[in-house]
């Protein structure tokens, strides 16, 4: 039986697949050089120049929000990559060896869990000078846990299945078992849970920078932006609407696509194995 | 069950002192201290050598380690290096602001949420149900920062009737005080009340397919009956849960709110330390906050074995 597409699937994926080609196209074109500055052509209003208008330098705001895309594009990819790199070996470790090690890996990560992002974050920026490699090194050690719990969580279901035992029956050591069975069996779950994931970095990312402890300037971010456009707020209300409206839309696409993902792929598959087996 | 609440309460203080190391390890990981920060670049080895000596860097590691921890379960937080003032009365100094703009926040988004939530749980099926889940995944995506920044755009702005930032103290101007707080309280709180709704919802949604549900609607109750004498206290236990993820939530953005604001609370204090390399306040901070999420999830985790009789039994 075909099973309908998701609502949610098609506005998220649009969404996503949106932000997607705004950050490839303005590597290689924006209207104007996003971080060209203008001093004549300040603080100005929407014209057919300039689009979403200047700010405060007189740099063309759909450039920088175009720019600032690809920003947010990376920072979510390389988060999500560090907590898949980390949290997926832990919850594998945990699931496969049992006992004394999953306790303590399992306890680890729920004192990771106790640390939220932004909190990492800002502790990183006081030791270590505030940049993009930072931020995205202390949200992607943040947003762990959640990879290692979810893998672990499915794993344990994994491993109780009939196919493992007989993988065990021939030989089949843990390394085996951990790429042939448990990490196909997990990867709509990783799916779901990295899309949801990058959805929080993002917006993690943009507080961060909006307190100038992320992307430092001149890389456009949507976060910084915002900050820029506070001191502005009497002259040129619109430059602290563009960025926010471009981070909440980027947001809302990752959290639609992931609910979607989720219905389409269904997670409790691997608990509906034994079933099917 | 008093057996469960020892073991847990076992663990709440393994991860303290785990909680601890991590935070102790990562702000004195970096091979320069802090007497570098304090003198510069052209104080002499001796100067150095001396105010090591005055600020007990010269000790090792692990020896610093317990004088921390030591200080702060005595309540000293240790001196900050910027001021020379005491962080721990530093801390509830600053408090006087934080306190009141989560607890407010917390509030608006409890009173918010679960009108909203168990209204769009309930008639999930119809167009008012489905309106408030999309107003809610729209509040989600939405920073606490940029619908603070929206708020000061109309009403301290435009409307100018409500202060964009700042903040004078409760003893010299206790209204004022309050009004500062009404824009930063609003963006916090509604953000949040969007994220609570939603679990709200889906948990009252799941209760609903539960078969006594159903078997309370056979007997002949109607759903809200049904709702009210056996799904409500099933439902709570998802969203108790949550509550604690809520707090985090409402923590880290009140340090960005605070900053929006230019509110003097622990926020700004802790985004000012930072700024100023002060490592002992961001240290204190960091770990105080951390502690607050970890004790309320201890408390979450055993207000929901009482609220489940399942798990009480069971575990």
């Amino acid at each position: 039986m075909r099973r309908r597409t998701p609502p949610t699937l098609l506005i998220g994926g649009f969404l996503v697949a949106l932000v997607i080609v705004t950050a490839l196209t303005s590597a290689v074109w924006t209207p104007t050089d996003p971080t060209h500055v203008e001093v004549s052509a300040r603080l100005k209003g929407p014209t057919p120049t300039y689009l979403l208008g200047t700010d405060q330098l007189g740099r063309d705001e759909l450039s920088r929000i175009m720019a600032g895309a690809r920003n947010t594009l990376l920072i979510g990819i390389v988060t999500v990559l560090i907590a898949i790199g980390v949290g997926v070996p832990l919850g594998g470790i945990a699931a496969l060896y049992r006992g004394r090690l999953e306790d303590a890996t399992m306890r680890f990560s729920d004192v990771l869990l106790a640390f939220p992002a932004i909190l990492l974050a800002i502790m990183f920026a006081a030791v270590f000078q505030p940049s993009t490699v930072t931020a995205m090194a202390a949200i992607g050690i943040a947003l762990v846990p959640v990879f290692a719990r979810v893998v672990r969580g499915a794993g344990l279901q994994v491993m109780q299945q009939d196919y493992v035992t007989v993988t065990r029956t021939y030989g089949g050591g843990n390394g085996w078992i951990f790429i042939r069975h448990l990490l196909p069996n997990v990867s709509s779950v990783l799916i779901v849970q990295a899309t949801v994931a990058f959805a929080v970095a993002i917006l993690a990312e943009a507080a961060l920078s909006y307190l100038g402890l992320g992307t430092p300037p001149p890389t456009p971010s949507w976060g910084r932006m915002l900050s820029e456009s506070q001191t502005f707020l009497d002259q040129a209300p619109l430059l602290a609407f563009w960025p926010g409206v471009s981070i909440a839309l980027t947001v809302l696409g990752f959290n639609l696509l992931g609910d979607g993902l989720r219905d389409l792929l269904d997670p409790k598959l691997v608990e509906r194995l034994p079933a099917q087996g | 069950m008093a057996v469960q609440i020892v073991v847990q309460l076992g663990w709440l203080v393994v991860s303290l002192v785990a909680a601890s190391v991590l935070v102790f390890t990562v702000t004195n990981i970096l091979p320069g201290d802090v007497a570098e920060v304090i003198l510069g670049t052209s104080a002499t080895p001796e100067a150095l050598e001396t105010l090591r000596h005055q600020l007990g860097l010269d000790q090792p590691g692990w020896m610093r380690y317990l004088q921390w921890v030591g200080g702060m379960l005595h309540s000293d937080f240790g001196t900050s290096l910027l001021s020379h003032s005491a962080v721990g009365p530093l801390i509830v100094q600053k408090l006087a602001v934080s306190g009141p703009l989560a607890l407010t926040s917390a509030v608006l988004a409890l009173a918010l949420a679960l009108p909203l939530g168990v209204l769009a749980g309930v008639n999930y099926r119809c167009p008012a149900g489905t309106l408030i889940s999309v107003v809610s995944l729209v509040g989600i995506a939405v920073p606490a920062f940029w619908a603070g920044l929206l708020l000061a755009t109309v009403f301290a702005i435009q409307l100018k009737i409500l202060p964009a930032g700042g903040f004078v103290d409760w003893s010299a101007n206790p209204l004022a005080a309050a009004r500062a707080l009404v824009l930063p309280s609003l963006a916090l709180g509604l953000v949040q009340a969007a994220v609570l709704t939603r679990y709200i919802r889906s948990a009252i949604v799941e209760v609903q397919r539960e078969d006594f549900i159903r078997t309370a609607r056979a007997k002949g109750l109607t759903r809200w009956q049904a709702l009210h004498h056996h799904g409500f206290r099933y439902a709570a236990i998802p969203v108790v849960t949550i509550l604690g993820v809520q707090l985090t939530g409402l923590l880290v953005g009140a340090v960005v709110i605070e900053n929006v604001f230019v509110l003097p609370g622990l926020g700004r204090l802790l985004f000012q330390s930072v700024g100023n390399r002060d490592l002992i306040v961001v240290q204190d901070l960091v770990m105080l906050l951390t502690a607050v999420v970890l004790v309320v999830n201890f408390v979450v985790d055993l207000s929901y074995r009482l609220l489940d009789p399942r798990i009480r039994s069971t575990a």
